[in-house]
């Protein structure tokens, strides 16, 4: 019974760090970008939010929807001006770019919203629970696993169905003949960002409504996610999700061993699932 | 017409003058100006600890002229990297020559700036750091109490883990509990000073308490649901830890959700800022906390006049924020500064002005300071004042903000009570 608990707790927690690695992977899947300020620009989406929801007053699951296009507009903004210019056959500029946005991020919130600790007020909501007879599940963990369930199936639907999918895959299997066929990688980019960041601000939902978070909490969250998408296996967002819950899991029974092991046995996962599959757990292509 | 004979003439000549004029400038500076220094961290995440500097140091600068002083007050900022202060110690005390450094908020912040004056011979007034952290952390071997040595320049005024420990333990002795205590201890500095010897399991075993700790967990964890099992599996009444903010709010959160339900609450170090109970809204009522400062203390300040509520009032009205506790300690600093530099002779004399800090007896706006007396022990009395610690509690507003009102003051019965201590469920 207890065993269940910690489980049930740990495949919820692995639904909010889906949440953080569904952009990167998305990213990563497409265009071989590294974003290293993802954390960061999840932190951004959550000022953002508060910023809307002070503002306005409104609930910020109604915010969220305010702030995703234009944090979609900023994805795209940034894909177009700052990343594209750097993409091409070296990996290492685009790492760099995006190492430094995530520092200009930091203090530009910092110096916009100061190192206050904040948090997204969502009412009731947050301290409510479901008892399911063999345990308790809090309300939002529940929705935050929900999300990400639901996050990934759109995903994959937008993917798999649909012609800006199809270019998508094209874009990311072979570039240049993508290109002969009339597909303008700079344009696919730009959208894959900007969608990116809508699952950012998504994540940061979640995020901003379970702990404080301030200016500089994002590089924290980001190796989890890092972990998530390649334990899943690159390219693969179901894959993403599977390695969220992984890791999720792989905590809550560390913790509930030892709480020192908490975060370790999350690495240790993730360093076992390498040794027995390099490639992650649902590699989509060869590359 | 310039030749270059000439320019080479006028050039030495130049040169020689601005030589000479350079060596003349000390004795010059001395009948100036005297400098302080002023470190903490005002920005970074420790930055809600500074939020009264500018305010404060305003504050003193205008009075100074009137208690005869004739400073220079130059103020840097330590980011919240302990590297970071240590620069910039360095740089007050070899490029601006400063005569004295102020220093406060946190041991990240306080340690680096002592240990180089130290070295360096410049007198230091420190604060706002439990005095444990302060003194054995700027040993060379913290484990070895044989080795500790007093210092003959850094002086520092705060209170220490015994005083939080007792206040906590005075908070919990006056409601009726089944006297089980869940601890929520991270793997950090506080965290592992709490659990040790040293900390809290002694004093909760002495007075009949029942520890549950499940262990040391990570800062930044996503999910406390091993500690809530553990905590509720115990049957515990009353709650304790000292969590960074972002931590307490997780664990708050799903503690609720989890139906986790203590009777109290004592959290040190998340509590401290009225902003981080208002983030948790309605969950943050009747939460306790250590205080150190507020403008219900019965002090007044050395340098102004003003009580402890006037100068929260007046830095609430510059800083359209509400108060907080470090507002008085920052205060006090400039007040002991003050106070020591007008008792030497020459303030410009290193010697003379640590001698002039460590003989302080000076009623200031966080109560009295003055080193060496005996509620500190032996080892460390030459260094450390202690001031007085109190336990409050966080009153939701209607309005949604949070007011602390005092519960418990056997630390210092001289603080008023606002309230009674109420329990959560």
């Amino acid at each position: 019974m207890m065993l269940i608990d910690t489980l049930a707790q740990g495949l919820l927690l692995g639904g909010l760090y889906a949440l953080f690695a569904a952009g990167l992977s998305l990213v990563f899947g497409i265009m071989r970008l590294v974003n290293l300020a993802h954390g960061d620009l999840i932190i951004l989406g959550a000022y953002l939010i508060l910023t809307i929801t002070t503002a306005t007053g409104l609930n910020p699951f109604l915010a969220v929807l305010l702030a995703a296009p234009v944090m979609f507009g900023l994805g795209w903004f940034l894909q177009t001006h700052l990343l594209n210019r750097v993409l091409g056959a070296d990996i290492l500029p685009p790492l760099l770019v995006t190492f430094g946005l995530s520092v200009v991020i930091q203090n530009a919130l910092l110096s916009g919203f100061s190192a206050d600790s904040q948090k997204l007020a969502a009412g009731t909501i947050e301290a409510q629970s479901v008892d399911l007879g063999i345990v308790t599940l809090g309300v939002m963990p529940l929705l935050t696993f929900a999300s990400a369930v639901a996050v990934v199936f759109a995903l994959n639907q937008v993917f798999y169905r649909t012609a800006l999918g199809r270019a998508f895959r094209a874009t990311s299997d072979d570039q240049t003949t993508a290109q002969l066929m009339g597909i303008r990688p700079q344009n696919i980019f730009a959208i894959a960002t900007g969608i990116a960041l809508v699952v950012a601000t998504i994540a940061a939902l979640y995020l901003g409504t379970r702990a404080n978070f301030d200016p500089s909490i994002g590089p924290a969250r980001l190796l989890y996610a890092f972990e998530a998408v390649i334990i899943g296996g690159l390219g693969s967002l179901w894959g993403t999700l599977a390695g969220g819950i992984v890791i999720g899991m792989a905590q809550a029974l560390g913790a509930s061993i030892n709480p020192e092991w908490q975060i370790l046995s999350g690495h240790i996962a993730f360093v076992i699932v390498l040794l027995i599959r390099p490639r992650g757990l649902f590699p989509r292509a060869n590359d | 017409m310039i030749t270059r004979r000439r320019l080479l003439k006028s050039g030495a000549a130049f040169a020689a003058a601005t030589a000479s004029s350079g060596l003349a400038l000390p004795a010059f500076a001395q009948a100036k100006k005297l400098k302080i220094g002023y470190v903490s961290p005002q920005t970074g995440p420790l930055s809600a600890f500074s939020a009264a500097d500018s305010f404060m140091v305003e504050k003193f600068l205008a009075s100074a002229p009137g208690l005869g002083l004739d400073v220079e007050v130059i103020v840097k900022d330590s980011q919240s990297n302990p590297n970071r202060a240590a620069e910039v110690a360095k740089e007050l005390i070899s490029r601006d020559e400063v005569n004295l450094i102020l220093v406060a908020s946190t041991p990240e912040t306080t340690n680096p700036v002592c240990s180089i004056a130290e070295q360096e011979e410049i007198p230091v007034i420190s604060s706002v750091a439990p005095w444990q952290p302060w003194f054995i952390g700027q040993q060379g071997n913290p484990g070895d109490p044989a080795s500790w040595q007093e210092f003959d320049y850094v002086y520092h005024f705060f209170w220490g883990l015994e005083d939080n420990v007792a206040t906590f333990m005075n908070m919990w002795n006056s409601v009726s509990t089944n006297k089980k205590v869940g601890a929520l201890w991270p793997n950090d500095g506080d965290g592992n000073a709490w659990a040790s010897e040293v900390g809290m399991p002694p004093v909760l075993a002495a007075q009949g308490y029942e520890l549950t700790d499940p262990g040391r967990y990570q800062n930044l964890t996503d999910d406390f649901s091993a500690q809530i099992n553990a905590f509720k599996q115990a049957g515990c009444e009353i709650m304790t830890g000292i969590p960074i903010p972002p931590d307490f709010t997780t664990f708050w959160t799903q503690a609720k959700q989890q139906g986790f339900n203590p009777k109290l609450v004592s959290v040190a170090k998340a509590l401290l800022f009225p902003e981080s109970v208002a983030a948790l809204g309605e969950l943050g009522h009747n939460l306790t906390a250590e205080v150190w400062w507020s403008p219900n203390h019965p002090y007044k300040s050395s340098l102004t006049g003003e009580s402890a509520a006037e100068m929260a009032a007046a830095f609430e009205a510059a800083a359209q924020r509400q108060w907080t506790m470090p507002v008085g300690f920052v205060h006090a600093l400039f007040e002991v500064a003050a106070d020591a530099i007008s008792r030497v002779d020459d303030p410009t004399d290193g010697d003379a002005l640590a001698a002039a800090i460590g003989s302080t007896n000076l009623d200031t706006v966080v109560g009295k300071v003055q080193w060496g007396r005996d509620n500190v022990p032996e080892f460390a009395r030459k260094n450390i004042s202690k001031t007085p610690l109190v336990g409050g509690q966080w009153r939701r507003k209607e309005d949604g903000t949070f007011d602390l009102v005092i519960v418990e003051n056997a630390g210092a019965p001289e603080i008023p009570l606002g309230g009674t201590l109420e329990t959560l469920s």
